[in-house]
């Protein structure tokens, strides 16, 4: 599904990616672990086509197809999704009126009929229920007013409106209480399948506990340093980040 | 305000040409304010009220008062907007009853000529007529209140409901051969208790360069409920000033909303004096330019009374070389305790070499107030274009939602459904318009 080779990435003359390479095959998920700063959200914003990035050497394939090549909003079309760090409040949109522009936006791309207002309610009422989504949430403009979970909660919805073939979760247990966290992994493992492929970025096993990941890398300083099975985050959640040699060999899964 | 004397003269000289004979308290008026023109002359950038509007090429052009003009149903039936059962149709200044719709009205509703009025509600009008809008130290009014030989009246009686939106038009007229110019005013009196819905129009059937001056005065009596609506869509080449002065007394709720949309130099002024307890004051107002045009909104609200609300917001779309001005003024009188204003201005850049001088002033003279303003101005988010395209929607459909998201929060207000669509429609072809241009380049 997606595969990262030697990957190098520069933002405003910094080097923030060394040359990581991963290999995620459909139907599994990875999780991405490793201390702030170390280029996590970097490389989920470059799958996603950030426009505030250049990739200065390697390169990712997403389905055999060059996914470099590809504006951010048809790679979303193709499949990709990624649930922001730091969702983005959009004054004035309404969120239901993004959420099916969006929906229909795939469908029409996908050479699917757009659904009606009357279709788009159906599906909400179908997905809403399971992250807890409500009618106030759908009616307020995109993220707007929303809280840190709220807003969480509302990528994560996004996710299950778009199914994305691809999904790369920036940190989307952050800021939650146990509860909303248990909300949201519920909602992710209803989306796991043997066609989809999903990475997990966080900093805490926690969230691992609930979404298990078949793969866990640590990605220190622009590089994966240590790759390994879910094992991998309790050994992290004890003994931190320190012990990995940094200077080790980048293992691919 | 030194003047250029020989820029002024031909302006001095029209103004002594004015209208006599007209009933005393009306010349009177006339005469004083021909006097404060001719003292006054026109402001320069070195009035702090003007300075980042220069009004130069206003004065140094040989504007002929326009002449009167016929105006056919076809005609009014192409306009953009006018379209509402109730008007008072306008013609370079002159009310045109042919054209207009008052029938149905309300009893005790007047509706139609100013000149009219001057001496058939001559219990009322004098009251008003030039006694709200300051023409002693304002030149442009003072040079409307002396040429205007018309305008356009209405008088809703005390607790008098107008259940239908009425339009008051004004359309400039001519062959675009002459540079000529239109002094509009509108006088509106709201008894108490009485509601209306009124909106206030500028547009032209002709070409080329003109002038629009108007004056349009308020008084809304005790809890009258007056929704205002002015749309300004002069040619691309014309000059337009208007200044709107309302006076708000207890209780009463006056809401403004001003769309500029056309003209090549626009200025608005906006006034609204809070004068009695708990009256309310709604100032919103959308613009658009492009090009080289200019549109400046100087808005004041004078709370001279305690336990006022305000609420103001404004927003600009400007595209190519086009700036723009907003000054919003709120003064808290010593005795207006409780107060509570709201102040919001914002503009949307969609080009690097369009600008905009925006300031927020506030004068403060009681304690017990709320006060609060914003000011915001900028270029499309990009945080947010890559949040949308991240879901799918391309770059043209992402600007596009965040455009129509910024102007939607002004015009969605429109309480009139027919104008709501007008407006939207005209807005966003524009908007298509410039878009189109930046995306060309
Ligand atoms: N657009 C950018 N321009 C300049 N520097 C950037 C940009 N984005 C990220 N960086 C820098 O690159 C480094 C990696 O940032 P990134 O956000 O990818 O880290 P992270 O691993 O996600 O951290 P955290 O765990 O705190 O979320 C940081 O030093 C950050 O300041
Ligand atoms: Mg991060």
């Amino acid at each position: 599904m997606l595969q990262i080779k030697n990957l190098q990435v520069k933002a405003e003359d910094k080097q923030i990616l060394t040359g990581v390479d991963l290999h995620v095959k459909a139907g599994q998920v990875h999780a991405i672990m490793g201390p702030n700063g170390s280029g996590k959200s970097t490389l989920a914003r470059v799958i996603a086509g950030h426009p505030e990035y250049v990739v200065t050497g390697g390169e990712v394939l997403y389905e055999g197809r060059d996914l470099l090549e590809m504006d951010p909003d048809e790679r979303a079309r193709e499949g990709v999704f990624m649930a922001f760090q730091y969702p983005v409040e959009i004054a004035g949109v309404n969120n239901a009126y993004f959420l099916k522009a969006a929906v229909n936006a795939k469908r029409k791309h996908l050479g699917q009929p757009e659904l009606d207002a009357m279709e788009f309610m159906e599906l909400i009422k179908e997905k809403s229920k399971l992250l807890e989504i409500n009618q106030a949430m759908l009616q307020r403009a995109v993220n707007e007013g929303f809280s840190g979970g709220e807003k969480k909660r509302n990528e994560i919805f996004q996710m299950a409106l778009l199914e994305p073939k691809l999904a790369v979760l920036d940190e989307t247990d952050s800021g939650l209480d146990i509860d909303a966290l248990k909300t949201v992994a519920a909602g992710v493992n209803t989306m796991r399948g043997p066609d989809r492929a999903i990475i997990v970025v966080t900093h805490y096993q926690r969230l691992l506990d609930y979404i298990v990941p078949d793969h866990v890398h640590v990605l220190s300083a622009g590089r994966i340093v240590k790759s390994g099975g879910k094992e991998l985050a309790l050994e992290l959640e004890q003994k931190g980040y320190s012990w990995i040699e940094t200077g080790a060999q980048p293992v691919g899964a | 305000m030194t003047q250029v004397v020989e820029r002024l003269q031909p302006w001095i000289a029209t103004v002594e040409g004015r209208a006599q004979g007209a009933p005393r308290w009306l010349q009177d008026v006339r005469d004083k304010a021909a006097a404060r023109f001719a003292a006054l002359g026109f402001p320069t950038v070195r009035d702090e009220e003007w300075r980042f509007t220069n009004v130069a090429p206003i004065a140094s052009t040989d504007f002929r008062p326009s002449a009167e003009a016929v105006v056919s149903a076809e005609q009014m039936a192409a306009l953009p907007y006018g379209n509402l059962p109730l008007r008072i149709a306008m013609v370079n200044g002159r009310f045109s009853a042919g054209v207009s719709r008052l029938q149905n009205l309300p009893r005790g509703v007047r509706a139609g000529s100013l000149a009219a009025a001057f001496t058939e509600h001559a219990d009322v009008v004098p009251r008003y007529y030039g006694q709200l809008a300051d023409f002693h130290s304002r030149s442009f009014v003072a040079l409307n209140t002396a040429l205007a030989i018309d305008g356009a009246y209405l008088y809703i009686p005390d607790g008098t409901v107008l259940e239908h939106p009425i339009e008051i038009l004004f359309v400039t007229a001519g062959d675009g051969s002459s540079a000529e110019m239109t002094q509009p005013r509108t006088l509106i009196v709201a008894g108490e208790r009485s509601q209306a819905r009124i909106v206030e129009t500028y547009v032209t059937l002709r070409e080329g360069t003109y002038f629009t001056n108007a004056v349009t005065e308020v008084f809304a009596g005790e809890h009258a409920v007056i929704d205002h609506y002015k749309v300004q869509q002069e040619g691309l080449e014309a000059f337009h000033i208007a200044t709107m002065q309302v006076n708000a007394q207890r209780s009463a709720n006056f809401s403004s909303h001003s769309f500029s949309l056309g003209g090549r130099l626009v200025r608005n002024d906006v006034n609204a004096a809070l004068d009695g307890e708990g009256a309310e004051v709604t100032l919103n107002g959308m613009y658009l330019a492009d090009g080289d045009r200019l549109i400046d909104n100087h808005t004041t609200i004078d709370h001279a009374r305690a336990h006022c609300p305000s609420h103001e917001i404004y927003k600009g779309i400007l595209g190519g070389r086009a700036r723009a001005v907003f000054n919003g003024k709120i003064i808290v009188r010593q005795d207006a305790q409780k107060t509570d204003a709201k102040q919001t201005n914002r503009a949307l850049l969609l080009s690097d070499s369009a600008s905009i001088n925006t300031k927020p002033q506030l004068e403060i003279f009681a304690d017990d107030v709320k006060c609060t303003h914003g000011a915001a101005v900028g270029q499309l988010d990009e945080d947010a274009i890559f949040y949308l395209r991240a879901r799918g929607l391309t770059y043209f459909e992402a600007r596009d939602m965040l455009i129509h998201a910024f102007a939607g929060e002004i015009i969605d207000r429109v309480q009139i459904e027919p104008l709501r669509q007008a407006l939207e429609a005209e807005l966003y072809a524009q908007l298509a318009n410039d878009l189109a241009e930046i995306d060309a380049a």
